[in-house]
């Protein structure tokens, strides 16, 4: 069975996943808009800035962050200067670097689902005397609401089944940075496989059935 | 303004002038339309017309503009000035459905009607959705509509915001035949119960027989001719004339009826002008087409021929711009008719400007 420990991790994932999940929605709509309307030269370095976290190895990622939080990095003497100490090894270091490391799972559906909106609906609005932010509050979110179903579920799994940037950058402190990948790692180092597996076992079958529903959604549901 | 302009529609109409130029397409128009009435921008694609029915909405932004509608001015680069899209006062009928999917047809109309000001609202939407006989599908989703509906409710939505300016683009021109003739007859109460003025894009002449005041023909982004359509269409200078299917509409009055022989009467410029069928109720106003090919011409009036209507003409001008043929342009009455002869009668008949002649009337086709 499952012990204290492993319940905690379960916890923390699932926050961690939610605040994640939470902050890339509201920074990747902006983003994912800009991307799908810009005629702007800059659009392809952001389009690629965006996808890196796709190809690069999350120990990469990691490294660079915490480089960047630490305490001679310049975000580091930033957040010092704040009062607010330092991010590596805290819960919001991961949720920043959760932030980064799901970010394309995130911009890159909801920019699709803005780009198959097309120009037209929003020509429509501005005819029928709806400004930008009111056309994009009416119209866009709308008609864009499967890309957001679908990018935040991708956003969410995502996060879930993250280990090298929080291994980087959160260590592996409990019920604060270990989450279940973690926890499963520990676990395997130390020769408990029983405990290993309830929590694996329990990764697959929520990943599995995160992936079948958004799947079955789209067969089904698109209009 | 130039004063010419200013004096053809005093405060009332609208005066635009656009430059644009993109690669492999540039847009070089100034023209002045009727304050009321429909107005039509002809011509075939690629000529501008679309282009310049976007910029008139502000969708399209010309580097070098100006627009006037009735006396307010949306747009004036010389002055910084441009009202966005959204700031107009317009309404907008796009070619193909533009529905919003997520809304119902009623939540459709009440998008524009519910960010116009209830001062600035003239058109009810009831009196929208009756003109356009959309009530029993006030419930349903687009895409559980027929083309031919989703564009009666395209419309309704853009009266309902009550527009200074409806601007149609080419509204029938994704629908079939069928889907046409359903539509045309709420344009024409369009035209007969609302005071708004209405520019239409087509390239189907028929269309702008129906329904034109004031016709505008583009062509490569240039405007060639505007002016009323009973001015425009006999031009022999225009290619309306040397068209295959080319016709004059006359605008009449229903004068009489011979019920025994199922005629009625029409009256225009004093003349009588007589169709089949007792349809048109006495004293209306209405509108015929007669077509170039239907018209004849004869020296002297024939009483023993077959033909209806005779009527006293003047040749104006000829043309033969298609080798066996000759279009002549005639004076009857007030109006202009256009016969197309060969060109071996006009010489034969020894017709020249300015020569008394018959008119034989083959043909008329009541539009409207």
């Amino acid at each position: 069975m499952m012990s204290a420990a492993d319940l905690a991790a379960i916890r923390l994932t699932l926050e961690l996943a939610a605040v994640t999940t939470a902050i890339l929605l509201v920074i990747g709509t902006p983003v994912a808009w800009w991307l799908a309307r810009t005629r702007s030269a800059f659009r392809g370095a952001v389009g690629a800035v965006v996808a890196l976290p796709l190809v690069l190895p999350p120990t990469v990622i990691g490294f660079y962050l915490l480089l960047l939080m630490g305490p001679h990095g310049p975000v580091g003497q930033f957040t010092q200067a704040l009062g607010l100490g330092l991010l590596p090894f805290s819960f919001a270091g991961l949720v920043v670097g959760s932030v980064f490391y799901s970010l394309p799972f995130v911009v890159q559906p909801l920019q699709q689902a803005f780009e198959a909106i097309g120009e037209r609906p929003l020509e429509v609005a501005a005819t029928l005397r709806a400004g930008a932010l009111d056309t994009f509050f009416s119209v866009v979110l709308p008609l864009a609401r499967p890309g957001f179903v679908t990018a935040a579920v991708l956003g969410f799994a995502h996060t879930v089944g993250e280990f090298g940037v929080v291994l980087m950058i959160g260590g592996n402190i409990p019920e604060k940075t270990r989450v279940v990948s973690v926890q499963i790692y520990d676990h395997v180092e130390a020769l408990e496989y029983a405990q290993a597996h309830w929590l694996s076992a329990g990764m697959v079958v929520f990943s599995f059935l995160v992936l079948f529903l958004l799947h079955s959604r789209k067969r089904g549901g698109v209009r | 303004m130039s004063p010419a302009a200013a004096a053809q529609f005093p405060g009332a109409g609208i005066e635009a002038r656009f430059r644009l130029a993109w690669p492999g397409f540039a847009l070089e128009a100034a023209l002045q339309l009727p304050g009321r009435g429909v107005s039509a921008l002809f011509g075939h694609s690629g000529s501008g017309k679309t282009t310049l029915l976007r910029c008139l909405a502000g969708l399209e932004r010309a580097t070098d503009g100006y627009l006037a509608v009735r006396g307010e001015v949306w747009q004036d680069d010389a002055r910084g000035v441009f009202v966005p899209t959204h700031r107009r006062p317009l309404g907008y009928v796009f070619q193909e459905a533009s529905l919003f999917p997520h809304l119902s047809v009623r939540r459709n109309l009440e998008f524009g009607l519910k960010r116009v000001a209830a001062a600035e609202r003239r058109v009810s939407l009831d009196h929208a959705i009756a003109l356009l006989g959309i009530e029993p599908l006030l419930g349903r989703m687009p895409e559980r509509l027929s083309g031919g509906e989703r564009q009666r409710v395209a419309i309704a939505r853009a009266l309902a915001t009550s527009p200074r300016l409806l601007l149609m683009d080419e509204p029938l021109a994704a629908l079939d035949a069928q889907r046409k003739a359903e539509i045309l007859p709420y344009l024409e109460r369009l035209h007969g119960e609302l005071e708004i003025p209405v520019v239409y894009v087509s390239h189907a002449p028929e269309e702008v027989a129906r329904l034109a005041d004031h016709v505008v023909l583009l062509r490569d982004g240039r405007v060639l001719a505007s002016g009323a359509i009973d001015e425009v269409m006999p031009r022999l200078d225009l290619p309306f004339a040397h068209d295959e299917e080319a016709f004059v509409v006359v605008d009449a009055r229903v004068a009489g009826r011979d019920e025994r022989f199922a005629l009625t009467r029409l009256e225009f410029g004093g003349l009588p002008l007589w169709i089949t069928g007792l349809d048109a109720p006495l004293g209306a106003q209405v509108r015929a087409r007669v077509l170039a090919r239907d018209v004849s011409l004869a020296l002297a009036e024939r009483h023993e021929s077959s033909i209806l209507n005779v009527l006293p003409a003047r040749v104006v001008s000829l043309d033969d711009a298609s080798p066996g043929r000759t279009l002549v342009r005639l004076d009857v009455g007030d109006h202009a008719l256009l016969a197309r002869i060969t060109t071996r009668s006009a010489v034969q008949m020894g017709i020249a400007p300015g020569m008394d002649l018959f008119a034989q009337v083959k043909g008329v086709a009541l539009l409207r």
